[in-house]
């Protein structure tokens, strides 16, 4: 393949799937490659749920389109995508974070998202392995879970159907100025390149402001009907938002399959893809807190995957102001899966000058550079910026 | 539950045996893991009919001071260093119990499984892997008067039709996919060894009157056509007849059972999860059975497939070295440089013929527990993105059946080895370490026995 296209995507995660997709469907000619199959990075780690977040009003929007978007072609996507609407139970320990509860409630009705308060009988009745004694929960109906790699597998496939060309395995040695270069000598031109490579990004551009942010997650054999809902605690937050070191919070969800898959962790400073096997326990621990029978659970697999972090925890997303023909998507943390779709929307608005759903300027890379990027990444990565 | 060893063997096999037994005679704290409930490994578990050279082993084993651990099966490794380390085992029991063990030497020998190939029907109910069904005949599976075709490859089939046929089952034919001239090597390998030449014989004279086939495969296991009604109870068609191929003729042979095993894979996993070196497969070792990792030493099947001797020699050799005998393992690895062209000749006669990658029908399962079929594996740009795309090797077996097949059919290696080893309790998971004392603590006073190797 040689010529000149309009858009390179680098990275089939879902990410890059999502963008190549909603590039293609803007007729800009797109090729997508890959240093390895479709959906192998952190898409094949995720949890893929589906969910509205309202960490700041800028994550919020973003997820609420993006969950709209994947509510709007829920109706196309194959079995093997495995989409269900399974809702989000938020559950409450305490009064206290029962008003941590009514405040989201306020907070989702404001940006038009339907919630329900349960108490605690209403939670014992929707899952009856929770322990008793819980406060109650916020019920976010439409949130969803789908198997991650099927999906970007699915996106991709449509980006091909739109006119899109995929490129065999090819790993990018450098993107500038309107030219990739692969690790094996060979070159692309195009208008734009779109960087999503997930955590990779900062191997085509080490001053982005990104860090790998490590997650473990357990698979168990099937269990149908153990719970029902995406179960995350309250308390989760808290973990999303420790920066400092290692964390573990409750967040279980039932596979189509019948399995539970058991999460999450968060840990800064670790390369390889190991078990920790402290931490491990640490979250397993933490879910039985919640569901005191998960212990007679057979698990069948464990593993690692990395969360591309930034430093105010939102994505970066649009044009990279020292390079003209760069576009960066990227920096999703634990929420890429959910917000593929609203990136791929904000990246084709940008090239093709349309009005996204939302606006862009949030998740612009630009806003890294006012001062020195590293400077920013000291200040904002530090405890300091813990609040 | 914490236990404190200073050489911990893991499998119960001949070379697990031989290793914990040649370790323990110097009054070292030796102890022996293996998920069975009983010792023998593969081949001399349940006792029956076992050689006297094995009974000598088995006595010898019962009758020193070893702890022996049965039922419990290694699911991670939770540390390892230069001076030992732990081990996480869970009880075969309803309430699963988690114990860590402690070790300041640890010798793998883990064995090896059969390899199926799929072919269409080949997960019908009585189609089953031919020490499988040899296991379970030992175990009380009534045999007499059932037909048993025996297909696969190696010396193994023609062991499982000798002892299916003194149980009394009408073995109808041993199919042995290599060549003649595959085999012919094999041959001459087994004239210096007259103990395994003289079983081997002894198979053969047992299954007389049946047909040993070179060449010679299942094309498919055809089921009942109509399910009988009489027994009413299940719509799961059965096993009827086995269609087979040989150069350019195929015909079909009514059946009981189809006993199949495409020879075998070493069981790596834990060596693995250890980070031990590999090579081709099998785990690579020096002369005194001593892995790339300080302190893990390995025999048997994960080392090379060889048989019984070859394991129960590189048991011993483990288990002198592990206990600091170095000499005396020296002497005895002398000897088995001359099993090598035994294993050499093996590896020959096993290799698979290219033509069975074409048996499996794109309707045909490959992965078992997801039921992954053919079709949907083709163009599948390797292993992982099969497993990520299609469920291939992700069920409770974590690619332990499939893995072996898909590797022969596309070339796919396995992928990284996690914990838990195999499917384990969450809550086995969710200890942390418990305390117990590795390396140089006083309780070890008993350890001061092991040289430094
Ligand atoms: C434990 C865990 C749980 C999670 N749970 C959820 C969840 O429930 N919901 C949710 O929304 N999100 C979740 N996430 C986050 C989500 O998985 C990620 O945000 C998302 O997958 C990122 O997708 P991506 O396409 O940007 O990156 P990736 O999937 O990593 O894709 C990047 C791609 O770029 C390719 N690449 C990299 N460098 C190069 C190069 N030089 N040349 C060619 N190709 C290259 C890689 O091969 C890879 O395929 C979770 C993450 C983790 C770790
Ligand atoms: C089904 C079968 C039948 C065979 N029949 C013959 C024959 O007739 N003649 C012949 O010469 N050779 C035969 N062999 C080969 C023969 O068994 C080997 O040569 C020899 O037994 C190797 O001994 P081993 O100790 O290495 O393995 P094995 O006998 O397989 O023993 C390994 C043991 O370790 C246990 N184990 C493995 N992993 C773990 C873990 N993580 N935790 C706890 N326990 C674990 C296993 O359950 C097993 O009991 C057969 C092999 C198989 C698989």
């Amino acid at each position: 393949m040689t010529g000149h296209a309009d858009v390179i995507v680098i990275g089939a995660g879902i990410v890059g799937s999502a963008c190549a997709r909603a590039c293609a469907a803007q007729g800009l000619k797109t090729l997508v490659l890959d240093a390895a199959g479709v959906g192998g990075g952190a898409t094949a780690a995720g949890m893929g749920h589906i969910v509205v977040m309202d960490d700041s009003p800028a994550q919020l929007a973003l997820t609420r389109r993006s969950q709209q978007l994947w509510e709007g072609i829920s109706a196309e996507l194959p079995a093997d995508v495995e989409f269900e609407r399974r809702g989000t139970l938020w559950v409450a320990v305490d009064e206290e974070e029962m008003h941590e509860v009514r405040r989201k409630q306020a907070v989702y009705a404001a940006a038009g998202v339907r919630t329900e308060v349960l108490d605690a009988r209403a939670v014992a009745g929707a899952e009856p392995e929770l322990r008793p004694g819980l406060a109650g929960a916020l019920l976010a109906p439409a949130d969803a879970v789908l198997y991650p790699p099927a999906a970007a597998a699915w996106l991709l496939q449509q980006a091909v159907s739109l006119g899109a060309e995929r490129l065999g395995p090819q790993r990018v040695a450098a993107a500038a100025r309107g030219e990739v270069r692969m690790e094996d000598g060979s070159k692309l031109c195009a208008r734009w390149i779109v960087n999503a490579c997930g955590v990779g990004a900062t191997q085509l551009l080490p001053e982005l402001p990104i860090r790998k942010r490590r997650g473990h997650l357990v698979i168990t054999d099937r269990y149908p009907g153990f719970v029902h809902h995406q179960l995350v605690e309250l308390g989760y937050l808290k973990s999303a938002h420790a920066v400092a070191d290692e964390s573990a919070a409750f967040n279980v969800q039932p596979r189509q399959t019948g399995q539970i898959l058991i999460g999450s962790s968060r840990e800064f400073g670790a390369e390889d893809t190991e078990i920790n096997r402290s931490l491990l326990a640490a979250m397993l621990r933490r879910a039985e807190i919640y569901l005191p029978r998960i212990g007679r659970l057979r698990a069948i697999r464990a593993w690692t995957g990395f969360r591309a972090a930034t430093p105010d925890k939102l994505p970066l997303i649009g044009p990279w102001p020292e390079d003209g023909s760069l576009m960066l998507a990227t920096g999703h943390e634990g929420l890429g899966i959910t917000t593929s779709l609203a990136t791929g929307e904000l990246v084709a608005a940008e090239i093709t000058g349309i009005r996204p759903g939302i606006a862009a300027e949030p998740y612009l890379p630009a806003r890294f550079l006012n001062g020195s990027p590293a400077a920013s990444e000291q200040l904002l990565f530090g405890e300091a910026a813990y609040d | 539950m914490t236990q404190t060893f200073d050489i911990l063997v893991i499998g119960a096999g001949p070379a697990g045996v031989a290793a914990a037994t040649a370790a323990a005679e110097g009054g070292l704290r030796v102890g022996v893991v293996d998920d069975n409930p009983s010792t023998g490994g593969q081949i001399w578990r349940r006792g029956a009919a076992s050689p006297a050279a094995a009974r000598r082993w088995m006595e010898q084993f019962e009758s020193a001071a070893i702890t022996r651990l049965m039922g419990w099966q290694v699911i991670d490794c939770l540390r390892l260093g230069p001076d030992g380390g732990v081990l996480r085992a869970e009880g075969n029991t309803p309430g699963g119990e988690a114990a860590d063990l402690h070790f300041r030497r640890l010798i793998l020998a883990t064995g090896a499984r059969e390899r199926f190939l799929p072919f269409p029907g080949w997960t019908l109910p009585n189609v089953m892997g031919a020490g499988g069904l040899d296991a379970m005949v030992r175990g009380g599976l009534p045999i007499e008067a059932k037909r048993v075709v025996v297909a696969g490859t190696g010396p193994l089939l023609l062991a499982v039709a000798a002892h299916l046929k003194e149980r009394g089952a009408q073995v109808m034919a041993i199919c042995e996919q290599a060549s003649p001239a595959q085999m012919a090597p094999l041959g001459w390998a087994l004239l210096r060894q007259p103990s395994k030449l003289r079983q081997g014989m002894g198979y053969r004279w047992t299954t007389r009157k049946t047909p040993y086939l070179t060449r010679c495969w299942p094309l498919a296991a055809l089921a009942e056509s109509s399910v009988g009604e009489s027994d009413g109870q299940n719509s799961q068609p059965r096993l009827r007849s086995v269609r087979l191929q040989r150069e350019g003729r195929q015909w079909t042979v009514e059946c009981d059972y189809l006993a199949c095993g495409f020879h075998l894979i070493p069981n790596t996993e834990l060596a693995a999860l250890l980070g031990c070196a590999m090579r081709d497969g099998f785990i690579v070792t020096d002369e005194q059975m001593q892995t790339s990792m300080p302190g893990v030493w390995c025999a048997g099947e994960p080392t090379s497939i060889g048989g019984v001797e070859c394991s129960l020699l590189e048991g011993q050799i483990a288990g002198l070295a592990a206990a600091g005998k170095t000499g005396a393992a020296l002497a005895l690895s002398k000897r088995r440089a001359g099993m090598q062209a035994f294993v050499e000749a093996l590896e020959r006669a096993c290799r698979l013929d290219p033509r069975l990658r074409d048996l499996a029908a794109e309707e045909t399962i490959v992965c078992r527990c997801e039921d992954v079929r053919m079709a949907a594996l083709r163009g599948r740009s390797d292993g992982r993105d099969a497993k990520l795309h299609t469920r291939c090797g992700m069920g409770p077996c974590q690619g332990r059946i499939c893995g072996g097949a898909t590797e022969f059919l596309f070339g796919w290696r396995a992928g990284q080895v996690r914990p838990p080893l195999y499917p384990a309790l969450v809550s086995s998971l969710m200890e942390e370490e418990a305390a117990g004392s590795v390396a140089g603590g006083a309780e070890y006073a008993v350890s001061e026995g092991i040289e430094n190797v």
